[in-house]
Parts: C-alpha cells; structure tokens; sequence
C-alpha cells in the first residue's frame, strides 16, 4: 500500500503500538498459560513465589517425574505432525468418503479418529518409544523439566470427571441442536416477514435477552421441584420431577439461547438475497421446500457461527447447570466449583487447577479452529444492532 | 410469507420462549408477593416418665407442622403484598443507617451492599473496556498484515474462557504467594494480603471483567476501522489535522454508533455480574446482586430455599435491567421507523 509520506508513523509511535501490543498479548494470554504450567508441576512448585521454580519444577523433578529434552522434543513432534495432517490431509479424505449430504457428519467421524489417534500415540506410544530411546541418548534422555501428570490423572479418574465431561456433552449437543432447528426456522420466518409482529417478536426477545438468568431460575425452580405433582395428570403415575433432569436443563438453556439466536440468525438470512427463495416459489415450490432446496445449501456459515455461540452459552453456564441440576449429574463448571470448596490442602488445589485447564482445553481448540467465524459473528451483531 | 406460514416458522421458537422465559417471569411476579411454607399447630404434649408410686408427667406446648392424609408436610401459600420485599430491603435498618448518617451500617445490609457493588462494577468497568478495547483496536491496526491473525487468536482467549474459570484463573496468580502477588510484593517492598479485604477483591474483580469484555470491545471497533474513509482522513490531513486530532474527530465519530453497541451490552453484561463472586470466593466480602439471588436459591442447612425472598431480589434486579433497555429499545424503534 503507498500511503502518502504524511501519514506514514513516526518511528516511536510505531515503537509504542507495537509494544503496547506485546504487552496486551501477553496480558491476554498469561494467565491461561501460567495456569496449564501450573498444573503440571506438584504442589510446592505450583504455588512457588520464583516465577523460574514454577516452570523448572526442582521440587516435581526431584520426585522423579519430568521430561527430558528427548521426550519435549518428540511430544512436539507428534503434536506437529498431527496439526499439519489435519490441517493437510484430513479436509479431502472427508471429501472423498463422505457420502453426499453427509459432509458434516464424515468431519464429526474424522474429528473422532484424530483425537483417538493423537490419545493413542501420545499416551500409548510415546512413552514406551522414550522409555526404549531414553538410556541410550545419555544427558539427552536426562528430566531437565519437573512435571507431572498425576493431578490430570486425579481430576479426571479418581474425582470422575469424566462422568461430569459426558454430562457437559450431552447438554451442551443437546442445546446446540435443538436451539439451530427451532431458531434456523424462525431466524428465517423473521427474516422474510417484515411485518409490525415480526418487529414485535424481535423486540420482545430484545427484552428477553437482558434479563438475569437468576431471574428465570426463581421461576423453574418451585416449578421444577414439584414437577412430580402437577405433571400427574398428564403423564400419570410416572411423572417425572424435572428438577436434575439434564433434559430440563437443555430445554432452559435453549429457551434462555433463543432471543441471542433468532436475532443473529435473522441477520445472516437478511443477507441472503430474497430474489433466490422467490424464485423456487415461483417453480411452485411453498415456502418449506423453497427453504429446503434452495436456502438449506447457503446458509451453513450463518449457522455454524450461531452455533459455536450456543455452544459457548452451553458450555460456560454455570448458574442454571448448577441450580437446576443436582450432584449426580453435574456438569464440568459447577463440578469444578464443588472442587474448591472442599480444597483444603494444596494438592487439592493443584488439582481444581488441572480440572480448569481440562474445562478450558477444548475452548482453545474451538478458538484455534473456528476463529474466523467466532470473529464474523461478534461483528455480526454490531453491525446489525 | 402468510400468517400462517409465518407462524409455522417462528411458532416452535415463540413456544420455548413463551413457557421458559415469559411464564417464569409472570411466576417470579406472583411468588414475590406470596409466602409458601408449612401450617403449624401447636398441641399440648403431656410426656410421662416412669417413677417410683406413680409417674411423673409434664405437659408441654408442642409445635408442630401439620401433616395432611398422605402424611406429608401441609404447606400454604399466602399472600403478603410487599412484606418480602421489605424483607429483602430491610428498610428499618436502611432509614436507621441513613438517619445514623453511618455507610457502614448501611454496607452491613446485604441489598444495599449488593447494589453499591453492582453499580460501581458496571460503572468502573465501563470506560476502561471502551478506552482498552479501542487502544488494542487500534494497535492491532496498525500491526503488519502477517502477526494480525496469530493476535487475534491470542485476544480471543480472554473472551472466549468460561467466566468462573476465567475468574479463577486470575484468583490463582494472587491467591495465597500466587506469582503476582509475589511480584507486587517485591515491587512494593511490602507484605500484601489481598483477598483480606474488599477493595483488593474488587479491584481484582474488575480487572477480570475488562481483560474478559475487552478484547470483545476490540474485535468489533477493529472491524469498524476497516470501514473508515480514506478520503476524509487524507482531506483532514490535508487541512492540517494532525494524528490526534484525525483520532478524535474522524475516526471515534466513525465508531461512534459501535462505541454505544459496546456499552449498551456491556451495561446489560456487567449489570448481571455474578461468576466473578464465584471465581474470586469474595461472598464474604463482596456480594452483587445477581449472587444474592443466587443464594436465596441455594438450599440452606435445613435444605430450604427461600423463593419469595430470591423472586423479591429478582424483580428488585430487573428495575435495574428496565431503565438500562429504554434508551436500546428507543433506539431500535427509531430504526425501525426509518427502516420504512
């Protein structure tokens, strides 16, 4: 770009922004790093005033556990070689297996194999290749970094995590799914309406979306609680009580989504040009099929972006997972604060920093592969108010 | 479209919203000003005891709640017009303190520390996510096309991070000898204890809140930027503005409807601050108004829940939420109008 010579930045503006923008970046990201860091090492280090005991972990390193340059070496190479398959590979073997219509499928399916894969050589392999390599390369194979994984091992086996990551997944699927099918429709009502009641409906969810979501917990909760009572006439004897349902808590979730979804998803069909639907009707398509055929195939960016946000709304809902469902179901947020309740010593805390890293993982990858469109859809909504 | 199709359409999304937010809505209304809790008789108990010739017995008065055929608990529900709200306001300690002239006696009420906090919260945090979210905007402009996306990577983080994990992940670097508190220690030369006190919690709360909202506020100011007219800027310059004076009187006038777009969801956010109590563990110290509903919801030692007390502190919140919407729907409306 040839800017004239006077707009051009002296050098110590240009000095300035850029380190103003080294230090946001690290602001942004020190905390999440420091914590992942954190949660490697034993209690001593994890919470050590020097900075470089933190990282080196002497106090892990001399409880036998660590990794040599060798290990550190080949763990980034598998992580490397993983990434650019992925990225290289993997996008035309879905195209080529997946049977038509099925596209977003085959990715759930290659999603699924990468991660197992990655599970299994990262977990399964490494170490024993290391463990064989590890004598024979000398100051090599020797632990330079105190770390550990056992903390990992703790949240996720012994405090069941697990059973809390599967509950996250079924509310959160459960949510995304259902909240696409009913808002798509209704985005697209609102869209090629126009009428005052569609203006009404907008606005009414307008005012729907400010409210706190405590408010609407007071509402469930009596409701939810005595479920069994009031829902006997229309169920009969097996009426269930809502309360602790995961299934209540994706119908609350999708309610609480929907004035969010229907107006973002207006604005992407407002987007799409209204003549390609009119067209199909005038073939004597109605307005189902029109939107089948013709509106179907375009609008999956609009629809991705929505999702990944009710996603995100699923995923980090803390207060209605945790009022609305009880212990044995708990999701992985409200689980973790359970965790810290009870944190006493600091192993434990140690630990409660591991499940964060565990809850904040999948995130980072959402980020890292999604970020075009997480970016779309936050302007999305300033530019259409 | 036809009306019915129309309705076909949005029917199943009207639905949801109308059994999961409009009628827990008109429930919250209703229980605010009703009090549901067990019937309770009070009988005469004669107990007896054996002893010597002949037993000795007392009588007592007994209360006791009223159990119905089945055998359960009888509860009723009555109504007390504004009595809970009264309870959650505590207007006799409220006009007491205010008399005494004494802020901490009036910081002693749950309410009304609650309020001071949400209020300030909002308020604080409000022109440091606008000024930080323009300055990194604007930074992440001027950087060079090929470090623009690894940025924006790195700013979406803060965003993106589920809130209580966000909140905790700032509570660890100070918590205890956490490293920053370390680093402030040696830098001050001075023992610090931060989570002893309110201000230092809330001054961590909101240094949470505008490192989480911030990078929002950036991304939508960045694409603003994008749209700027050159032509203006080269005109202003050619009139001999120099860069601050384009900053201030071309480009912020250029962002100006998204600077309000900003605030407005930032008020409502902020409005609601609750994960940040969670995060920090500050309910001993700092409370908002969202957490204090939270826990009349959260069953007590005895397993209660208090659902007028938290509708009553519901419907007190959304006072709050109603004059923050009047100028967003005023606005919306004139666009509407202007639409047609």
């Amino acid at each position: 770009m040839s800017t004239a010579k006077a707009l051009r930045q002296p050098a110590s503006l240009r000095i300035m922004s850029g380190t103003f923008l080294a230090l946001w970046c690290l602001i942004a990201a020190f905390p999440i790093a420091w914590i992942t860091v954190m949660s490697f090492k034993s209690p001593v280090d994890a919470f050590d005033a020097n900075p470089l005991n933190v990282i080196f972990g002497p106090a892990t390193r001399a409880d036998g556990s660590g990794w040599s340059i060798l290990e550190i070496v080949l763990g980034l190479a598998v992580i490397w070689v993983t990434a650019r398959m992925t990225v290289r590979r993997v996008p035309p073997l879905v195209a080529s297996y997946s049977p038509g219509g099925f596209v977003a499928l085959g990715w759930v399916v290659a999603a699924v194999l990468v991660a197992l894969g990655f599970v299994l050589v990262f977990f399964g392999v490494l170490p024993l290749v290391t463990d064989l390599l590890g004598p024979l390369v000398g100051p090599l194979g020797r632990d330079i970094i105190g770390a550990t994984t056992e903390h990992y091992q703790t949240v996720w086996i012994e405090r069941g995590f697990i059973d809390n990551f599967k509950n996250s997944l079924i509310v959160t699927t459960g949510v995304v799914t259902i909240s696409l099918t009913v808002g798509t429709l209704a985005g697209y009502g609102l869209a090629r309406s126009g009428s005052t009641l569609a203006f009404w409906i907008l606005i009414i969810a307008l005012i729907f979306r400010s409210l706190p979501h405590s408010v609407l917990v007071a509402g469930y909760l009596p409701v939810f609680i005595n479920s069994a009572e009031w829902l006997v006439p229309l169920l009969g004897e097996n009426a269930p009580t809502l309360y602790g349902k995961p299934a209540a808590v994706i119908a609350v979730l999708v309610a609480i989504n929907q004035p969010f979804t229907i107006w973002m998803l207006r604005s992407f069909f407002a987007n799409i040009p209204a003549d390609l639907d009119e067209a199909a009707r005038v073939d004597g398509c109605s307005h189902f099929k029109a939107f089948r055929l013709v509106i179907m195939p375009v609008m999956w960016p609009g629809v991705i972006t929505t999702g990944l946000f009710s996603f995100l709304l699923a995923y980090n809902d803390f207060l209605v997972t945790s009022l609305l469902l009880d212990a044995s179901n708990q999701t992985m947020v409200p689980a973790i604060a359970g965790m810290f309740n009870r944190e006493t010593t600091t192993t434990d805390q140690v630990v409660a920093v591991a499940a964060a890293v565990s809850i904040t993982a999948p995130l980072f990858l959402l980020v890292m592969v999604f970020q075009r469109q997480i970016v779309s859809g936050l302007t999305a909504g300033a530019v259409k108010g | 479209m036809k009306p019915k199709v129309f309705a076909a359409f949005v029917g199943p999304s009207i639905f949801m919203m109308l059994l999961f937010i409009a009628f827990p809505l008109v429930s919250v209304f209703w229980n605010s000003f009703t009090v549901t809790q067990p019937i309770y008789e009070t009988v005469e108990v004669e107990s007896c005891t054996a002893g010597f010739l002949e037993q000795t017995c007392t009588t007592e008065m007994e209360t006791r709640p009223v159990l119905n055929e089945a055998g359960e608990i009888t509860r009723q529900t009555e109504f007390v017009g504004f009595q809970t709200y009264r309870n959650v306001l505590e207007m006799g300690r409220f006009w007491e303190a205010v008399q005494d002239r004494s802020w901490t006696a009036l910081q002693n009420i749950d309410f009304w520390k609650a309020l001071r906090f949400t209020l300030m919260f909002t308020l604080v945090t409000l022109p440091l996510v606008l000024g930080f979210g323009l300055a990194i905007a604007l930074v992440i402009n001027n950087a060079s096309q090929r470090i623009k996306g690894p940025v924006i990577f790195l700013s979406l983080l803060p965003f993106i991070i589920t809130p209580v994990i966000g909140a905790l992940s700032i509570n660890w670097l100070f918590r205890g000898d956490g490293i920053l508190t370390a680093l402030l220690e040696w830098w001050l030369e001075q023992d610090l204890a931060l989570f002893a006190q309110a201000w230092t919690i809330e001054l961590m709360m909101m240094f949470y809140r505008v490192w989480h909202v911030a990078p929002f506020a950036a991304i939508v100011f960045y694409a603003g930027l994008q749209t700027v007219n050159q032509d203006s800027l080269e005109s202003a310059l050619i009139d001999g503005a120099n860069r601050w004076q384009r900053l201030r009187l071309i480009i912020i006038p250029h962002l100006a409807p998204l600077l309000i777009f900003v605030a407005m969801i930032h008020l409502m956010d902020t409005y609601r601050v609750f994960e940040e109590v969670v995060g920090f563990r500050a309910e001993g110290y700092v409370i908002s108004l969202q957490w204090l509903t939270y826990d009349f919801l959260t069953p007590d030692q005895a397993g209660n829940r208090s659902i007028s007390r938290a509708s009553a502190s519901a419907m007190l919140t959304m006072i709050g939420i109603a004059i923050l919407l009047v100028p967003l729907l005023k606005r919306t409306w004139r666009d509407h109008k202007g639409s047609h």
